[in-house]
């Protein structure tokens, strides 16, 4: 059985790990120094062959992405970073930021020359306010000491870096809505073809990558793709933060490889539920991944065997409840997300979370029928796959799964008024755990 | 609208981008630095700057949930309520916080001190219930921490409006003692920290010297007149610029908590069909 892995996050332990003499230090840049010996096209091969998928929430293998960018457009090519992170339940690119920024920029270097591309944007959300600070100091020693800008480090490689706050909407998350609100509109997604690929930002070819992606970058050229092969699986290999949140004893930000099952990342990182709780939903890679159960909490956590099961990897941010937590509690606080941050262009979306978290709460207000399941299962299936982005499908993940799961909570609701005994409303208890600045060793319990 | 100081920054903003409507969120956080919310003068500011009309920014501005409409406090409190937080006791946060203030989602506190808003996730859910300030996240508050962190804070606020001595403000997580929202806001503008006295640097403003830069007009194929070489590499450079005179202002800490006052703007010309300028027609339809 393998265990925890130390790839992306190796520095976190280390009290400088945020500053350049401290990323130097830890044997930081040398996967741009391997790359910088190899023509572009090798690098973007290596990023091929290692099989490396976007970690995003999509998926998608990221050397067939960069493989879609045409040079021959005449337009210059834009490499945007979406740090945007916004699924509920996931933290991981906030603390790889604050603790690794150079990792970030080094992936970003490193894709810049496999695309010829010259400048770039990473895309930051409005309230990672220290992450931002981390981002520009580490942005200013690296333009110092010749590692962003002009020639970089003799290489001949010019390549300039912009930090770019945005200002609160889930939807940019989603990256053509991130690149209207790049662009300075309101962050609306787009229709596509064309993708950013060929036309994206500025109409010129652009890749969005996730803050995670670009950090694998640099570990399959400094250590090459086979190396990377050898964690996680065939079909989703390599290293994975998984972040825990909800009623676990030690919430936080795990690396794994991919494949590794639920329950190890849950009982040997986390601890276990708190005391006294049984696991009894949970969202595999944030709100939008449909639920899965307790008799889930074996299965491998990589991209194909979590779609097996129904639902997705998406961001590997594990959401665990208890039974002492009410399901339908939980899926109305996330509709009533959904309907918040529907940026309102397409009338499934816009008008079917607005309906859908009204009869939501109807339900948990005791004020709930019978015909309302019903109701709600026909509004999911009027907004899943017919709305114009996957905000949508998100939305209705929640109410499909806990509809197949765990119906009787509804119906319990519905025809007493309350919950069953043993829930408690809100699961309102406020208990202590180390918060994430806890020191970490390499490996962690 | 913006001071001489400010009028220059936002000016090297537009500048920063290949296209200068990218500095439209800069800028109205640079607007929400200067009168604590997304003012009618900032708007006209905004649309001045970058030839749109005020719809237009308008429209942007109404968007994104960390423009406010009405003056915030010195303060920004949010709490965050999505459901990792929540199981793990947000919502008592909140209400607590509600009920000890006297005011609920988007409304400031009498004394200009506190604005308290519910979030949705922050991003931070191993240090639930997660409340932040200014947005340096403070981890793992009960309700009561809660209350006296908030009543520090407008200790702190009262301290500076009467030019007292001042109260400190107690340290988030990570990151400092917030000096304000407004001073917060001058950051996330891309301006970098207010004062010299907080960490992070005035980044490096790269001029937007790309080539082939397209109009808005020119889809991907389209014969474009400014089809170029690509150059060797983006504008601005390695070599590292001053602050750019940026001086802290004198009484920094002192704020009009009522927030600026409106005034009517002299009738401006509508923009002028001819011009290029930035238009609402993308190639990439929707």
């Amino acid at each position: 059985m393998v265990g925890p892995v130390a790839v992306v996050s190796k520095r976190y332990g280390l009290a400088d790990s945020h500053t350049l003499s401290g990323y130097l230090a830890s044997g930081g840049f040398a996967g741009l120094r391997a790359s910088l010996d190899m023509a572009p096209a090798d690098v973007l091969e290596a990023v091929k062959a290692s099989g490396l998928r976007g970690r995003g929430g999509a998926g998608f293998p990221t050397g067939v992405k960069w493989g879609f960018v045409p040079q021959d457009l005449g337009r210059p090519v834009y490499l945007v970073i979406n740090a945007d992170e916004g699924e509920p339940g996931t933290f991981k690119d906030r603390e790889l930021m604050e603790r690794d920024p150079f990792l970030v920029l080094e992936g970003m270097i490193i894709a810049a020359r496999a695309l010829s591309c010259h400048r770039s944007f990473i895309f930051l959300r409005g309230e990672y306010l220290w992450p931002g600070v981390r981002l520009e100091e580490a942005i200013a020693e690296a333009y110092a000491e010749g590692w962003l800008g002009k020639d970089i480090q003799g290489s001949g490689f010019d390549f300039d870096v912009t930090l770019h706050y945005a200002a609160g909407a889930y939807i940019c998350g989603e990256e053509t809505a991130l690149l209207d609100a790049l662009e300075g509109r309101r962050g609306q997604p787009r229709l596509r073809p064309p993708f950013p690929a060929v036309a994206g930002l500025y109409a010129s070819p652009t890749v969005v990558n996730n803050v995670e992606t670009i950090a694998t970058v640099p570990c399959i050229l400094e250590q090459g793709p086979d190396w990377f092969r050898s964690m996680g699986t065939e079909k989703s290999p390599g290293p994975k933060l998984f972040c825990v949140s909800g009623e676990v004893q030690r919430p936080g930000n795990y690396e794994w490889p991919l494949g590794t099952p639920a329950r190890t990342i849950i009982e040997q990182s986390c601890g276990g539920m708190l005391p006294g709780r049984n696991l009894k939903f949970w969202a595999p890679g944030g709100s939008s991944t449909p639920l899965l159960t307790a008799d889930h909490v074996d299965i491998a956590m990589d991209f194909d065997a979590i779609a097996e099961a129904g639902s997705l990897l998406g961001t590997g941010a594990m959401m665990m409840f208890s039974d002492r937590t009410s399901v339908v509690d939980a899926v109305l606080n996330w509709t009533k997300f959904y309907e918040h941050e529907s940026c309102g262009k397409c009338t499934p979306c816009r008008e079917g979370t607005f309906w859908l978290s009204q009869i939501l709460q109807r339900i948990v207000n005791g004020e709930g029928h019978t015909e309302d399941l019903q109701t709600l299962d026909d509004i999911c299936d009027n907004i899943f796959g017919r709305s114009f982005c996957a905000l949508a499908d998100g939305a209705v993940s929640p109410i499909k799964a806990s509809l197949k799961y765990f119906r009787e909570e509804y119906e319990h609701l519905i025809d007493h008024g309350v919950p069953h005994a043993g829930i408690e409303a809100h699961a309102g208890v406020v208990t202590r755990n180390s918060g994430s600045d806890r020191p970490r060793a390499g490996a962690r319990a | 609208m913006f001071s001489a100081e400010l009028r220059n920054k936002a000016e090297g903003l537009v500048g920063r981008y290949p296209e200068g409507r990218s500095a439209l969120l800069p800028l109205l956080h640079l607007v929400q630095a200067q009168d604590g919310y997304i003012s009618h003068d900032g708007i006209t500011e905004c649309a001045r700057l970058l030839a749109l009309t005020k719809a237009e920014v308008m429209a942007v501005a109404t968007f994104y949930s960390m423009y406010k409409r009405a003056p915030m406090g010195r303060h920004l409190v949010s709490v965050c309520i999505n459901f990792s937080c929540k199981v793990r006791g947000a919502q008592e946060v909140y209400d607590e916080l509600s009920a000890r203030l006297g005011v609920g989602h988007n409304q400031t506190t009498a004394d200009g001190a506190i604005t308290l808003e519910h979030a949705e996730c922050l991003g931070n859910c191993e240090g639930a219930p997660v409340v932040t300030v200014d947005y340096f996240n403070y981890e793992c508050l009960t309700p009561e921490e809660a209350v006296r962190l908030v009543g520090q804070l407008r200790d702190s606020a009262r301290a500076a409006a009467s030019g007292s001595a001042p109260v400190a403000v107690p340290p988030p997580t990570r990151g400092y003692p917030s000096p304000g929202i407004r001073d917060v806001e001058y950051r996330l503008a891309g301006l970098g920290p207010r004062h010299a006295s907080e960490p992070g640097v005035i980044p490096d403003q790269t001029t937007a010297d790309d080539a082939a830069v397209p109009t808005p007009a020119a889809g991907p194929g389209a014969a474009s007149e400014t089809v170029g070489t690509e150059t060797p590499g983006g504008g601005g450079g390695a070599e590292e610029r001053g602050p750019e005179g940026l001086e802290p202002e004198s009484g920094a800490g002192k704020h009009d908590y009522g927030g600026a006052s409106e005034q009517r703007d002299e009738p401006t010309q509508p923009p002028n069909p001819a011009d290029a300028g930035d238009s609402d027609d993308r190639p990439v339809e929707r």
